[in-house]
């Protein structure tokens, strides 16, 4: 089988996401084992310099267009659908980020091809693709083939080394024209996260709280602590959802991806899009009631205990060690 | 407006997950079933809009554990109308059950009105085959936003934030009627009184939507279903909390960090 791979590039004002490289990386490593073209799908508005990162892909598609920024599925998913078929793309990947979010669900459903989500691994097996995805907030893994390789597959950003997908050498650019159009769906403007309480991407220390902190009575212990150590509270979706916490705190898929010197996770359970924020930190600490919690995977240290009844007495035992 | 909510139970994770003997799927016997998160986020949004702009609201949920005492916490929160499909959730894939919501939209049960929002949650924690509120903006022909925390209705469109990363988020104006995949709420979603759920299970009635599962929509198949192998394991303190706190003061000391 010898047919093309198309890989959506993902960029935010400007900037390439990693999880690009990544995208690459899984279609380079599919070509190796089945053959065909890997095509990097570059769509936006002044995005056309970023094709220069692209060289681990045979070819660059770009549209540069005012009307490609943020623009929505109805635009992108019938400009995908003409690729496949110029290019006769039987494999798409998509990252699997807020931002492309839809996108492969629309596009399988046109194409009819199945779409799989939450992909972590793939691996060429006897001709067929078997993807991983995890499901269930990463409690559970489940394999599903692909057994003529076509699909469309969400990649987990973050499961697959960026390093196979980048490259030095200077792809060719195939310009793309994008069909006129009255969207229904229109890209107003960006808002910035408000950082004018506390940026919690510049702290060396966080003090990180989820469900296991329990009412929003407990965030001022978990506050406490935060200052005798010198840094600031953050949190997971939960607690921001529930109003403890304001949204510039929040740390995840959707919040800020941090890496500080210390992340003390109190009462996290691990959920996948939590730890794509703060498996930079360099020493990881988690303590969680629950001893098969997936944030004991990513944590350097953990304590299966709960978080409440070690909160002040870690700020106790700190206070001590500082007067020492 | 005319505001549908789609709802979908899904396993506790708090709970632990087991893998049935078939291998292929989650052992059911011990699971518990609560309300997958964003669609409560959803529901608490069409609340919202609905108390600002007027409207009905209507939730539909198709067959599942516990997904009357969903049904009816919706009521008693403020839901006008509670539709439930009886066909068995856990033997549709997405594609199905989304193929089935767009059924009833289209027919006489729901009704797309010129003003009319489907708000699903944006996604679920078992969605390997993708989430249902994109399906259905395909299905339906409607514009669709996902991963939607804040709707307000301008000018008889909508504008929604949707959520990128590192805390960045996006306005868009879209037309009605349209899709929605709401990730969360304005506000939390709201408390009501176990009292008030259970005097609305005796005054309230759950309707009834026959819809049959669509024949060719086959869920993706999965060839096995296994726990993660865990790889870097965390060094596991012990002892009392006392202990487990010295232990960790010890740690930041040695490396600095206090």
């Amino acid at each position: 089988m010898s047919t093309g791979i198309l890989v959506l590039v993902e960029h935010l004002k400007g900037t390439m996401a990693d999880i690009t490289f990544e995208m690459l990386g899984v279609g380079r490593k599919v070509a190796a084992a089945q053959g065909g073209q890997v095509h990097a799908v570059l769509l936006g508005k002044n995005v056309a310099a970023l094709a220069t990162r692209l060289g681990a892909a045979d070819s660059v598609l770009l549209a540069d267009e005012p009307s490609l920024e943020q623009a929505s599925a109805e635009v992108i998913v019938p400009l995908l659908q003409q690729l496949m078929a110029q290019k006769q793309a039987s494999l798409v990947l998509l990252g699997g980020t807020n931002a492309s979010f839809g996108l492969g669900v629309q596009l399988s459903a046109r194409m009819k091809v199945p779409f799989v989500n939450f992909c972590k691994g793939a691996r060429v097996e006897g001709g067929s693709l078997v993807l991983t995805s995890q499901l269930f907030s990463g409690k559970i893994l489940s394999d599903v083939k692909l057994a003529d390789g076509k699909g469309i597959v969400s990649i987990y950003p973050g499961a697959f080394p960026a390093e196979a997908g980048r490259s030095d050498k200077t792809p060719p650019v195939e310009k793309v024209a994008v069909p006129p159009g009255s969207p229904k769906v229109v890209f107003k403007r960006y808002i910035e996260p408000d950082t004018s309480d506390v940026d919690i991407t510049k702290q060396s220390v966080l003090v990180a709280v989820g469900r296991g902190v329990q009412n929003a009575d407990n965030i001022s212990l978990a506050e406490d602590l935060a200052k005798t150590l010198g840094g600031a509270v953050c949190a997971s979706r939960p607690v921001i959802d529930q109003g403890w916490l304001p949204l510039s705190r929040q740390v995840g898929k959707s919040g800020m991806s941090v890496a500080p010197k210390l992340y003390l996770a109190l009462g996290i359970s691990g959920a996948p899009e939590h730890c794509e924020g703060m498996k930079g930190a360099q020493l990881i600490v988690a303590i969680n009631t629950d001893p098969k919690a997936p944030i004991f995977d990513v944590a350097h240290y953990g304590a299966n205990a709960d978080c409440l009844e070690i909160i002040e007495l870690l700020k106790e035992a700190v206070e001590k060690k500082k007067t020492k | 407006m005319n505001l549908f909510v789609l709802l979908k139970m899904v396993p506790d994770t708090v709970e632990e997950l087991n893998i049935a003997s078939d291998g292929k799927s989650l052992d059911s016997e011990y699971l518990r079933f609560k309300l997958n998160d964003p669609d409560e986020h959803a529901l608490e949004e069409a609340l919202l809009l609905k108390e600002r702009a007027g409207g009905k609201v209507t939730v539909v949920a198709l067959d599942a554990p516990e997904v009357d005492d969903a049904l009816f916490m919706a009521l008693a929160k403020g839901a006008d109308r509670a539709v439930k499909i009886p066909a068995d959730q856990a033997s549709l894939g997405t594609v199905a059950t989304a193929r089935m919501f767009a059924t009833f939209l289209a027919s006489g049960g729901g009704q797309i009105t010129p003003d009319t929002l489907v708000l699903p949650g944006s996604q679920a924690i078992d969605d390997l085959e993708g989430e249902v509120a994109a399906y259905l903006g395909e299905a339906l022909s409607l514009p669709y936003v996902g991963v939607v925390s804040s709707v307000s209705p301008v000018n008889g469109k909508v504008v929604v934030l949707k959520e990128f990363s590192g805390g960045m988020r996006g306005e868009f104006e879209v037309t009605l009627p349209a899709v929605l995949g709401i990730q969360s709420a304005e506000k939390p979603p709201r408390y009501v009184p176990v009292a008030k759920v259970r005097a609305v299970m005796k005054s309230a009635k759950i309707e009834t939507a026959d819809i049959a599962p669509p024949e060719s929509a086959k869920a993706l198949a999965v060839e096995r279903m296994y726990k993660p192998e865990v790889a870097g394991r965390a060094q596991m303190l012990e002892g009392t909390p006392e202990d487990i706190a010295v232990r960790i003061a010890s740690l930041l000391a040695e490396r600095g960090i206090i």
